[in-house]
């Protein structure tokens, strides 16, 4: 009882003092995930506006996948990737298996799906305000995903923003993927699992007011980009 | 009718011919049987009450949309083909998020302009339409009638043979319809053709070299604006100058 009664205050210190250790995991998780963002950015950004603005065959098809990929389970994601990587799978030869490399892919294959559904239904709904007039001005499709992505930017910083709310809180994929070894592949979601399960509860505890605080912040940020967007619009 | 070429890429101003012309939207006819000739140099009104296919038929003319039946020609050329010698602008236009100017220059970048001249021309198009002073000014938060010539400038500073304004003064105060029909005529006179919709019967009085008077997806007149002003032709144009509420 005497260790759950002081693990808040251990935790507390730790926060306080900036504990090297503490400061290591959440520097690493903040990489992983940040990069892990940037690279679905990259491609769920563009991918996302192409399928609002382009009309082709199966693109109701390709809508549903991606909102319904949008809620793929952590572990499955994780175990395939697992697949992939291992050093008999067919990108065993990258030795990616239990890198914070193999971490950025997992969590970006779980967000991937989630930005680029969020950016079709914004630029969707742009689409349908802003393309006959895109029209009259002589504007080619491939600048009409530009200028749609351009213009909604605000909205799609909050799709960008959930992307790496969900990546910096995952813990099946990237544990499975990285292994969780000090130093080396252990983030803040990991550490809290292990350290739960091992009674050590006040780094545990550290990092999930860390964590937490990460979260109030995408949150508040979110609100201001779409308080933003909606000034805009209005 | 087979397209053909246009002859004398460089002629200034396109004649327009619209023949035997029908749109249908789920089973209701909504233009039918238009027929007329538009020959350059004048300004062309589309006027009618709401709901006549003034807008249908601009759009049309610009191509967003083709007929069912009959056929548009720019000299000789059909809409689709000749889009970028033509400009319009929409009833409610929509500003990109961006400074009055980025939006004339985005209109610039589309008609192949090169990025060094773009922020000179811009700059000339907005100061055309007083608006130079604002040009820094994110375009959504023009007034009406300051978006409006925004949206006029930015359509005529492509360059086109034709610039189509759908309702251009709908919903704007007396001071700021001056102001954009003043923008239509210096538009007019640099050689621009215009045809311009309108419900308004002083605009069109003001405005017109000639009318085209269109009502239930039918154009019942064609005529100069005197003659059409002083002696119109069909029951429903005079109707509709009387004041009359036409359906």
């Amino acid at each position: 009882m005497d260790e759950l009664r002081q693990a808040p205050w251990m935790a507390l210190e730790m926060l306080v003092t900036l504990e090297p250790e503490l400061l290591e995991i959440i520097g690493l998780s903040l990489q992983v995930s940040l990069a892990a963002t940037l690279l679905a950015a990259l491609i769920g950004l563009p991918l996302g506006a192409a399928v609002a603005v382009y009309q082709f065959p199966g693109r109701s098809l390709l809508t549903a996948l991606l909102n319904a990929m949008m809620g793929l389970p952590p572990v499955v994601v994780g175990l395939a990737i697992y697949l992939l990587l291992s050093r008999a799978g067919p990108l065993g030869e990258l030795g990616l298996l239990f890198t914070p490399q193999a971490m950025v892919i997992a969590q970006c294959v779980l967000i991937t799906p989630l930005i680029a559904a969020l950016t079709r239904q914004t630029v969707a709904d742009l689409d349908r305000t802003c393309r006959e007039q895109l029209e009259v001005l002589n504007t080619r499709q491939a600048t009409m995903v530009w200028t749609l992505l351009r213009d909604g930017w605000r909205s799609l910083g909050t799709a960008v923003l959930a992307g790496f709310g969900r990546a910096v809180a995952e813990v099946g994929a990237v544990l499975i993927v990285g292994g969780n070894i000090k130093g080396v592949t252990r983030v803040m979601t990991t550490t809290i699992a292990l350290e739960t399960s091992m009674g050590n509860l006040a780094l545990a505890m550290a990092l999930g007011l860390v964590l937490l605080a990460i979260a109030v912040s995408i949150s508040l940020l979110a609100g201001l980009l779409q308080h933003a967007a909606d000034g805009r619009n209005g | 009718m087979a397209e053909t070429r246009v002859p004398g890429a460089r002629e200034r101003r396109l004649p327009l011919q619209v023949n035997a012309v029908e749109f249908h939207r789920n089973g209701r006819k909504l233009l039918t049987g238009l027929d007329f000739r538009l020959e350059p140099g004048k300004i062309s009104v589309l006027l009618g009450p709401n709901g006549a296919g003034k807008s249908l038929l601009l759009r049309l003319l610009m191509g967003l949309i083709v007929p069912d039946a009959g056929w548009i020609r720019w000299n000789g050329v059909s809409p689709t083909r000749c889009r970028h010698q033509l400009g319009m602008v929409l009833q409610k236009p929509v500003m990109l998020r961006r400074s009055a100017l980025a939006n004339v220059e985005f209109a610039l970048a589309r008609a192949g302009v090169a990025a060094s001249q773009r922020r000179r021309i811009a700059q000339a198009a907005l100061e055309q339409a007083g608006l130079l002073a604002l040009g820094k000014q994110p375009a959504a938060r023009l007034s009406g009638g300051e978006a409006q010539r925004l949206a006029i400038v930015r359509a005529w500073a492509q360059k086109p043979r034709v610039l189509l304004l759908d309702e251009p003064c709908a919903n704007l105060d007396p001071h700021s319809t001056a102001r954009v029909e003043a923008l239509i005529r210096d538009i007019h006179a640099g050689g621009t053709r215009v045809i311009l919709s309108t419900h308004d019967l002083g605009q069109a009085r003001r405005l017109a070299d000639e009318v085209l008077f269109l009502a239930d997806g039918q154009l019942h007149e064609h005529a100069s604006a005197e003659g059409f002003f002083r002696n119109p032709d069909s029951g429903k144009a005079r109707a509709f100058l009387r004041g009359d509420l036409v359906i």
